[in-house]
């Protein structure tokens, strides 16, 4: 079971869950049973964001794999200056 | 970083590519370019604030002679929610929002002649009351700026100008304060600034026959003015062809588009390439600046130093339309520290300011004054050095950060040890001098990014990229294609090509282009590498297994049995034809792993207490780069970034009137600092490697303006014992606050 951090702004779609364990394999699966657990959180999350793997920052990253050991933090997308 | 290796070209300081044309001004910036037939575009702009728009009549203008087209927002498609607010910001629909919002533009045979049509213009106006200030954007009863909209992850309670509000917390923050010796509670501003780049916004668009629309302009991005425009105009991206020019400075600023969509709908009506260049005074009204900020800041700590809670309120400007980069400043601004119990909550606040745009390091500048102020104020009610409280709270490998993950391998602790170990933290201050430190965080990113690598017959490798070369990418492209290939980087010719010749690669923003972009060009000269192997293996008659690659020549494995001598990158180029075609690499990724970046500053200001004006004496950045791939432009970043940050805390600002028209779009009105403003800032690497990156590389160019705006303010505290808590410190102000005379 991989571990899901769930954002502060979206635990009021997760019986305000800070953690939960989910099958997943990738990011969409990790997504996708969240979504079966909490259903809403997928469209609260929106579609821009990023993920943390393993504390390893992704952008637009949906079919990166996921291992069962694995911590994921969804974050929102980040924007640059130069 | 995967693999720990001598390094021949990176970490050395070749003369960039482009700096002949550079230096003799052949080298071509947004402006430069003129076409046959082509025509001028000027945009009329609201003398308001905030204003219903109720009539626009253009007859009288499109009335006159050499007058070959008009347009306003009712030429755009409004269908697209995604770029309602782009496009009512590039042309104002129902209100303007702010003093020099777009209206409408004209194109006609000459600028001049285009400036007077756009007097004929007649607009009807219903003026409203103009919201100049957070403060009054929030207070009860302001005039809202879009009462359909609703807060984003807010409770609906009717119209706001709040757009947006984002929260992280972690542990239990307030029960935690009682377990604290000291606590501080203060609150911080900082006012709108402006990115200052040299050269003002500017492009050439045709719009051909076919619908087809081709685009020359300075831009930080290529792609991204390419799907802008089309999403603007409602059209498939394929329709648009971006060419990006030189660009002189950037700074986030030029990440979005202003001027292409509207030239491109001039020239689709007059049938002629139009070009448009926005004044200084446009750049100032109408781009992107950074907007101001409100933190209410709470950290207790224990007398040893100890921070054990924080708690961090704070509201952003984001001008006309939301997107404030409140959340980045959330995410930022207790990322330097190691502590369990935290609340943060940030709010994006709509009002009658230019719409903002990114600003190097969006939003962790304004955020990182508070706290950093803030951690100066708890050393000194600690008596302890302010390093010292630093380190005791450092983040590093394995810290959590605010927002969830865990550090990987950062430079914290060795940027505050390097800071302690430099000359500048114990060197003797003058009379009216004093010292002041701060540190700085930002992410950096990672985002698309694609490389070509063509090897030509005498053995040169052409870079083709699609980033625009801001500061210096292009001879850090050639430093990483002639590593891997070990070639002279003389002997790589690194391009910035168009949207059509290069892969598609996101905007040189988020401090990722020499992390991501050359992280492409390594893996793509290295299918070089593994390809001019193939071809030695077929010269030599042999199996590929039996070829090894190193330092620029294909050379017989050891114990393969071969006897041959090493063929170089050149002699196998020469014979590419024969041996089975051209050798060319390609390589694109979604970069993962971007190292976040920490940086700790040394500033000593004298401060003339008759005037209040500050001088910077000394200024010492100190910044974790993970590997400094060509460590001119490195220090370049981080002195650009330092001077910038400077200037935001002592002079810049938006002055605005009652009115909200403002008062200063001009530099000389506008302070920033110029070269006798400054003392040469002493720019020191350090090099904690990215493991991600192969050669450990982390972004540089944002993490520089981070800490001065705090470590400006703590060495004027120094020397006044004044704490300025409100930006900028500019003479009336400190002087006012030296004379006793109220708070600033």
């Amino acid at each position: 079971m991989s571990t899901v951090a769930i954002p502060s702004s979206l635990r009021v779609h997760c019986e305000h869950h800070e953690f939960i364990e989910v099958e997943g394999g990738s990011v969409h699966a990790v997504l996708a049973a969240v979504d079966a657990r909490f259903p809403g959180f997928r469209a609260a999350l929106g579609d821009s964001f990023a993920v943390a793997i393993d504390g390893e920052v992704f952008q637009d990253a949906l079919y990166e794999p996921v291992a069962p050991e694995s911590e994921v933090h969804f974050l929102p997308a980040l924007a640059g200056g130069i | 970083m995967s693999e720990d290796r001598k390094f021949r070209w990176v970490g050395t300081r070749p003369i960039r590519h482009d700096g002949i044309d550079k230096v003799t001004g052949r080298a071509q910036f947004g402006a430069d370019l003129s076409l046959p037939g082509m025509i001028w575009g000027k945009l009329l702009r609201s003398p308001h604030a905030h204003a219903r728009i109720v009539s626009i009549d253009t007859s009288a203008a499109e009335a006159i002679d050499g007058v070959l087209a008009v347009v306003t927002a009712t030429d755009l498609p409004d269908d697209d929610p995604k770029v309602a607010d782009l496009a009512r910001n590039i042309l104002a629909r129902e209100k303007v929002l702010y003093h020099g919002h777009a209206i409408a533009a004209v194109a006609a045979t000459s600028a001049a002649l285009a400036e007077r049509a756009l007097d004929a213009i007649t607009v009807e106006y219903e003026v409203l009351k103009p919201v100049l200030s957070l403060e009054a954007a929030l207070a009860s009863g302001a005039p809202i700026l879009d009462e359909a909209r609703r807060p984003k992850d807010m409770e609906d309670t009717g119209p706001t100008n709040i757009a947006a509000r984002c929260e992280f917390s972690r542990g239990e923050p307030e029960s935690a304060f009682a377990q604290a010796d000291v606590v501080l509670e203060r609150s911080y501003e900082t006012q709108m600034v402006h990115q200052g780049y040299i050269e003002p916004h500017a492009c050439v668009v045709q719009t051909k026959e076919d619908g087809l629309i081709e685009i020359w302009c300075c831009t930080q991005g290529g792609f991204a003015v390419r799907s802008l425009t089309a999403s603007v105009l409602g059209i498939d991206t394929s329709r648009v062809k971006v060419t990006p020019s030189e660009i002189g400075g950037g700074f986030g600023g030029k990440t979005t588009v202003y001027l292409e969509p509207v030239a491109a709908l001039l020239s689709r009506k007059s049938g002629r390439p139009v070009k448009m260049v926005m004044t200084r005074e446009e750049v100032f009204r109408a781009s992107g600046p950074a907007g101001g900020a409100k933190i209410d800041l709470k950290v207790g700590a224990t007398r040893d130093g100890r921070i054990v809670a924080g708690t961090a309120r704070m509201w952003m400007e984001a001008g006309g339309f939301p997107g404030s980069p409140v959340q980045a400043g959330a995410m930022c601004i207790f990322s330097p520290y190691d502590f369990d119990h935290l609340f943060i909550e940030g709010f994006d606040v709509v009002l009658n300011k230019p719409k903002v745009a990114a600003y190097r390091a969006p939003g962790a500048p304004q955020v990182t004054f508070a706290i950093e102020s803030l951690m100066d104020e708890l050393a000194n009610e600690l008596e302890i050095d302010p390093i010292d409280l630093r380190l005791a709270n450092a983040a590093k490998e394995g810290t959590q950060l605010p927002y969830g993950p865990r550090f990987k391998a950062v430079g914290m602790i060795e940027t505050l040890e390097a800071a302690r170990a430099h000359p500048h933290y114990a060197a003797p201050l003058g009379k009216n001098q004093g010292r002041g430190m701060a540190v700085g965080f930002w992410f950096n990113n990672g985002m698309n990014s694609s490389a070509d690598v063509h090897l030509t017959e005498d053995g040169t490798a052409v870079v083709v990229t699609g980033n625009p070369d801001i500061g210096g990418s292009r001879a850090s492209m050639a430093i990483m294609c002639a590593e891997e290939l070990g070639i002279d980087v003389e002997k790589v010719r690194p391009v910035v090509a168009d949207t059509e010749t290069a892969g598609y690669t996101d905007v040189t923003g988020g401090s990722r282009v020499t992390f991501a972009t050359g992280w492409a060009v390594i893996e793509a000269s290295r299918k070089i590498a593994s390809e001019l192997c193939i071809r030695a293996a077929k010269i030599w008659d042999c199996d590929v297994e039996q070829v090894g690659f190193s330092e620029g020549h294909c050379l017989p494995v050891e114990g393969s049995g071969l006897d041959h001598a090493p063929l170089s990158v050149a002699d196998i180029a020469k014979q590419m034809a024969r041996t089975g075609g051209p050798i060319n690499g390609q390589a694109q990724l979604n970069a993962r792993g971007a190292g976040p970046a920490f940086a700790t500053h040394l500033c000593d200001v004298e401060v003339d207490p008759e005037t209040g004006k500050v001088d910077v004496v000394r200024y010492t950045a100190i910044q974790d780069v993970g590997r400094a791939i060509h460590p001119s432009y490195v220090e370049g970043q981080i002195q650009g970034g330092a001077a910038q940050g400077i200037g935001w805390a002592l002079n810049e600002e938006y002055v605005f009137d009652e009115a909200g028209r403002l008062e200063n779009p001009g530099f000389l009105d506008y302070r920033m600092p110029v070269a006798s403003d400054l003392p040469m800032i002493d720019a020191v690497i350090v090099e904690v490697p990215n493991p991600t990156h192969p050669y450990g590389v982390r972004g540089v160019g944002e993490t520089p303006i981070v800490p001065p705006l705090a470590a400006v303010a703590n060495a004027v505290m120094a020397a006044t014992g004044v704490r300025m808590q409100s930006l900028p410190i500019s003479p009336p102000r400190l002087l006012e606050r030296l004379l006793g005379a109220g708070d600033v």
